[in-house]
């Protein structure tokens, strides 16, 4: 799957419609959202990306578990990491969007509060498999706070905005993301164009890192570099 | 579940029920030769909230509230990292072949979900005596602050195995646990209200049981995850 041709092509024909029917279709016209309403492609499109290839993360990390393949590590590792990417991509693009409709980039809106505390876990997570330097219990380590992190991580995204008052769209009565609000002429380019889109960019970006880092443990298998050698030859 | 890693004693159901209390029994035996963990946290919180009552008196509600719960934030760090991070590695061998992994971080859930419900009536009797009380229902806090440490403890207990296998210190727990622990604190300044409000809004007991709710999801979490962390 990981080196067929037909998805990567997919990925760039609904990123194509995205930009061109996004910027170019017609959108309702609303008070204060006026033209923003379009960054409904480019931003919500963007965090469901980011979802995918966290949920990914930690199927592989249990999958890493049951098996022990060192494989199934690098393939959490750098899922995370495209995580990682798309929620700061998604993150900017909301601040910019919440500049021309609340006025103000940061407003500490539970919304933005979630954003922030999941990038701060996975780079937590990021953080902890530095810590180690031998590889296997880096490895299970990592998996094991992966799994335990994405658990808290799902209740804090339903419980804060339950907690505190937003101005995001979906709480307080806004329209968001049910199937009634969502006009139809925008639903055609939202749900078969900028979710797949965005998330297969998101797979193929992490899969050639993916290929890259499997490489570069194989190169040094191979060759290892100057000071491993002498070490080896100390031996 | 079948994982290669639980090894010792076959899991039965009395046995294990045995085991945890004789782990339990262990922890708490050397604490109280040891009486290092206790006064320790002790020492710290009294001095802390010292400085908190030089500071500034008597505070508002809001800010008793607030400052409540953050230093029962760094209590939890304190107490609970050195659960893990005082078993030497030999030690740690010696534990497992005698006893499961289950048993050992139940017993370990155990110690320090009792230690911190004592640090935290302990703290709240220090925040009463020198910041003053402005609850007008001092009692019902005094239970949502024992629910408050046991959420806290469970969380840094898991945390504190993690951050010891990776051997290091509580910085790295603190590390891990801020970002995961803010869903929690904000239930827990929520269903306080109860004590601080005479009038009280609605919603505050589906807040506790989703708070409970999550406590037994950890529970559950870590005797799953637990085992994999177990083997070296």
């Amino acid at each position: 799957m990981i080196r067929q041709k037909w998805w990567k092509i997919l990925c760039g024909v609904l990123l194509v419609y995205t930009f061109i029917a996004g910027f170019l279709g017609s959108v309702p016209a609303k008070p204060i959202l006026n033209e923003t309403i379009r960054n409904l492609y480019f931003h919500v499109a963007m965090w469901f990306a980011m979802m995918v290839l966290f949920t990914v993360s930690v199927i592989y990390s249990v999958r890493y578990l049951r098996t022990n393949n060192h494989k199934y590590d690098i393939y959490a590792l750098e899922y995370t990491r495209g995580g990682i990417v798309f929620g700061i991509l998604g993150f900017t693009t909301g601040s910019i969007w919440a500049r021309w409709t609340w006025g103000a980039f940061w407003s500490s809106d539970p919304k933005q509060l979630g954003a922030v505390i999941a990038l701060l876990i996975y780079l937590a997570y990021l953080v902890l498999r530095n810590s180690m330097t031998d590889m296997d219990k880096r490895a299970r380590i990592g998996a094991v706070y992966n799994i335990f992190a994405f658990a808290m991580l799902m209740p804090t995204i339903w419980i804060i905005p339950r907690l505190m008052e937003s101005l995001h769209p979906g709480g307080m009565g806004n329209p968001a993301l049910d199937t009634h609000d969502i006009d139809a002429r925008m639903r055609v380019v939202f749900w078969p164009g900028a979710v797949p889109g965005w998330t297969l960019l998101g797979v193929w970006i992490t899969t050639l890192r993916i290929r890259l880092a499997i490489l570069t443990e194989k190169k040094e298998d191979l060759h290892p570099a100057p000071n491993q050698a002498r070490k080896l030859r100390n031996a | 579940m079948n994982s290669p890693y639980i090894c010792g004693p076959k899991p039965g159901s009395i046995s294990s029920a045995k085991h945890i209390l004789t782990l339990f029994r262990k922890d708490l035996l050397l604490e109280i030769r040891q009486q290092y963990t206790f006064y320790g946290v002790l020492l710290y919180v009294a001095s802390t909230i010292f400085v908190l009552y030089l500071s500034m008196g008597g505070p508002e509600s809001t800010v008793w509230k607030g400052l409540f719960w953050m230093m029962q934030l760094f209590i939890c760090v304190n107490a609970v990292a050195k659960s893990f991070l005082q078993e030497g590695k030999g030690r740690l061998l010696y534990f497992y072949t005698i006893a499961g992994p289950k048993d050992f971080i139940l017993s370990k859930l155990l110690f320090n979900a009792l230690l911190m419900i004592l640090m935290s009536l302990v703290s709240l009797g220090l925040f009463v005596l020198m910041l003053g009380n402005p609850m007008p229902n001092p009692l019902s806090f005094v239970a949502i602050s024992c629910l408050g440490g046991i959420s806290l403890s469970l969380v840094f207990t898991f945390l504190a195995a993690i951050a010891a296998r990776a051997q290091q210190n509580a910085a790295l727990m603190a590390i891990l646990g801020f970002p995961l622990i803010i869903p929690q604190l904000l239930l827990l300044s929520k269903i306080s209200n109860i004590a601080f409000e005479d009038v009280l809004q609605g919603g505050l007991a589906t807040m506790s049981a989703v708070l409970l709710g999550l406590d037994a999801m950890i529970i559950a979490l870590s005797l799953i995850l637990f085992p994999f962390l177990w083997k070296d």
